[in-house]
């Protein structure tokens, strides 16, 4: 009962969020209230699920009670429910961000309604167990992210649009084709199930093509090397809220899905890692790094860098032992907040600069102490300065690719840590310090909400790094569930297997 | 009967392709359009084809008779049909203003996000 109620709850605040926002078109503070309280309503559920799931172990419930294998399996192991958790947390920031900073009319034409859904689509696909409602919750949050997307963005929004809409239909295609294959082998699609009949020697041969068509799927979802290039072109062209909730989550919900894929159906700890992973990851960190490097503008430079950090968190993946998939959750968690963070002081820094181009942009160090510590402290974390939550996600990977013996891909983690760092510090040097530009538009007083909603992040990601013990605590045990399938399976199944 | 499903979904899947990488508007969103049914017509294939067994179990059965065809991949392409209808009705209104905005149907104008 309590399972059932604490794995529905944030669906249900996502969506009723959603629909009571709907019911209040048109009415901006009406529209706020609701954003922020149903943002809240989502954290405080995630909070209690995980507090329960680290209690009493794998929680599970069967939709409409039909029993699985045949119903929908709704599943929270640790790591579902830290995702979920820091959703809540990166929701609650995004929405106070946004009913701040958005006028009014912005938020009358519909923002939080598809914010919800978005929201209810990424808790759905962290929490469900089975395949082909993965899919179904890919969607929900896809078509919300297209909404959001073409209705914020600026003229070239359509044309931007479009190529992201026909790519994750081209991913959406590979999924399904996936999904279609491995119903052929297996006859199920509940994860737990599909679990125990690859682990038969001939389905798993079987299936062999359907691991890539999911790895191709999510990779373009995730924005893995080399399939990345529609995540540059269209997350800098949204709004500001609506970047920064993309940049913290739509790709980590790929991630989320390959890991989940290759540990549970096609698990790399028994082959030992995978090289293939290894060298897509590190292909993927160092063109995300150079891209950025050559870029002029503020949240261009910054979607560069998310490809190149979802290359850190895949090299966790690929080692596949179990201090490296720890050190990718806790990169995962780390990232979401001081990604999400610095994509909301890119919307400060637009305002308070009057543009993103760094050309423009001049002498805010002097103009604007505060922001210039609200950029400090998410940038320095992102290139894994200590003591902030970077570092220690950075530490970890290092120390899991040295202990498995992957020098290379160590030494391009380092070496792209560098490039991070003095991407960050273009910004820094361009923005912050230099000549004020002589057109400088006249400053404009800082939204006190916005900037609320990014110092707690700032605040969130000093914790992180100060307090990473704890985190890190969860962060292995959450890997430890993931190694061993059985428990999943048994969860799910029950003791019948 | 399968060979000529697998046949046709490589054949829907080769003319897709083609389309998609005309790089014009209409073949683009003919091309997504192609590409979603040849998937549906994978995922419905996927579950062995069964002709003249629908899944329906008698008065009093617990279970249809055996031979029946297998409903989950027919609940399946159904819902994935409708989402795919959904996102290929966004994907024409934003081709239609993309191209109204341009004044081209040649895509590689387009050019997304430069700036």
């Amino acid at each position: 009962m309590t399972n059932d109620l604490l794995l529905v709850a944030p669906l249900l605040a996502a969506l009723g969020s959603a629909i009571a926002g709907a019911l209040a078109a048109g009415r901006a503070t009406a529209q706020r209230v609701i954003g922020v309280a149903g943002a809240g309503a989502l954290l405080t559920s995630a909070v209690a699920l995980v507090v329960h799931v680290h209690a009493t172990g794998i929680a599970t419930t069967q939709l409409g009670n039909w029993p699985a294998p045949f119903g929908i399996t709704l599943v929270a192991d640790l790591f579902s429910a830290l995702m979920v958790l820091v959703t809540g947390v990166v929701a609650l920031c995004v929405a106070v961000y946004a009913a701040s900073e958005n006028d009014a009319r912005a938020l009358g034409a519909g923002f939080f309604p598809f914010f919800h859904v978005l929201l209810m689509g990424v808790c759905g696909a962290f929490l469900t167990g089975d395949l082909f409602n993965l899919y179904v919750w890919f969607e929900v949050m896809l078509l919300a992210s297209f909404v959001l997307l073409t209705a914020t963005a600026g003229p070239s929004a359509l044309r931007s649009g479009l190529a992201y809409v026909s790519l994750n239909l081209l991913a959406s295609a590979f999924f399904l084709v996936g999904v279609a294959v491995l119903y052929g082998v297996a006859g199920t699609l509940n994860l737990a199930d599909l679990a125990v009949k690859l682990g038969q020697p001939e389905a798993r041969e079987a299936a062999r093509p359907v691991a890539a068509l999911l790895l191709v799927a999510f990779g373009i979802k995730a924005g893995l090397f080399p399939v990345f290039f529609w995540l540059p072109a269209s997350y800098p062209t949204a709004g500001v809220a609506v970047s920064a909730l993309f940049a913290g989550l739509l790709t980590k919900v790929g991630v989320y899905a390959l890991i989940r894929v290759f540990t549970l159906l096609f698990p790399l700890q028994d082959a030992g890692g995978s090289v293939a992973l290894v060298a897509v990851a590190s292909a993927t960190m160092i063109c995300g790094v150079l891209a950025a490097a050559s870029q002029a503008h503020v949240r261009r430079i910054l979607s560069f860098h998310i490809v190149s950090q979802i290359g850190y968190m895949v090299l966790g993946l690929a080692l596949a032992t179990p201090l490296a998939l720890a050190s990718a959750i806790f990169y995962v968690l780390h990232h979401i907040v001081t990604k999400t963070n610095l994509f909301l002081v890119g919307g400060l820094i637009r305002r308070a600069g009057g543009s993103e181009a760094l050309g423009e942009l001049g002498a805010l160090a002097v103009r604007r102490t505060g922001l210039a510590v609200l950029f400090a402290v998410p940038a320095l974390s992102l290139a894994g300065v200590p003591p902030l939550s970077g570092f220690f996600a950075k530490l970890q990977l290092l120390r899991a690719g040295l202990d498995a013996e992957a020098f290379v891909a160590v030494f391009i983690a380092v070496a792209v840590g560098l490039l991070t760092l003095f991407s960050m510090a273009k910004i820094w040097i361009e923005a912050f310090w230099g000549e004020a530009p002589e057109n400088a538009a006249p400053d404009p007083t800082l939204p006190r909400g916005a900037v609320f909603a990014s110092a707690g992040l700032a605040l969130l990601t000093v914790a992180l790094g100060l307090g990473a013990e704890g985190l890190w605590q969860l962060a292995n045990e959450a890997a430890a569930t993931l190694l061993e399938p059985e428990r999943y399976v048994r969860a799910v199944l029950g003791a019948r297997s | 009967m399968s060979l000529a499903v697998a046949l046709a979904v490589g054949v829907v899947f080769a003319v897709s392709l083609r389309l998609l990488l005309q790089g014009t508007l209409w073949h683009l969103l003919l091309g997504l359009a192609l590409l979603s049914h040849g998937t549906h017509l994978l995922l419905f294939a996927a579950g062995g084809l069964v002709a003249g067994g629908p899944p329906l179990a008698l008065e009093g059965a617990l279970a249809p008779a055996a031979g029946a065809a297998d409903p989950l991949p027919q609940a399946l392409v159904l819902t994935a049909i409708v989402i795919a209808f959904a996102v290929l009705a966004f994907a024409l209104v934003l081709g239609l203003g993309a191209g109204r905005d341009a004044k081209t149907d040649d895509i590689d104008a387009y050019g997304g996000d430069r700036g």
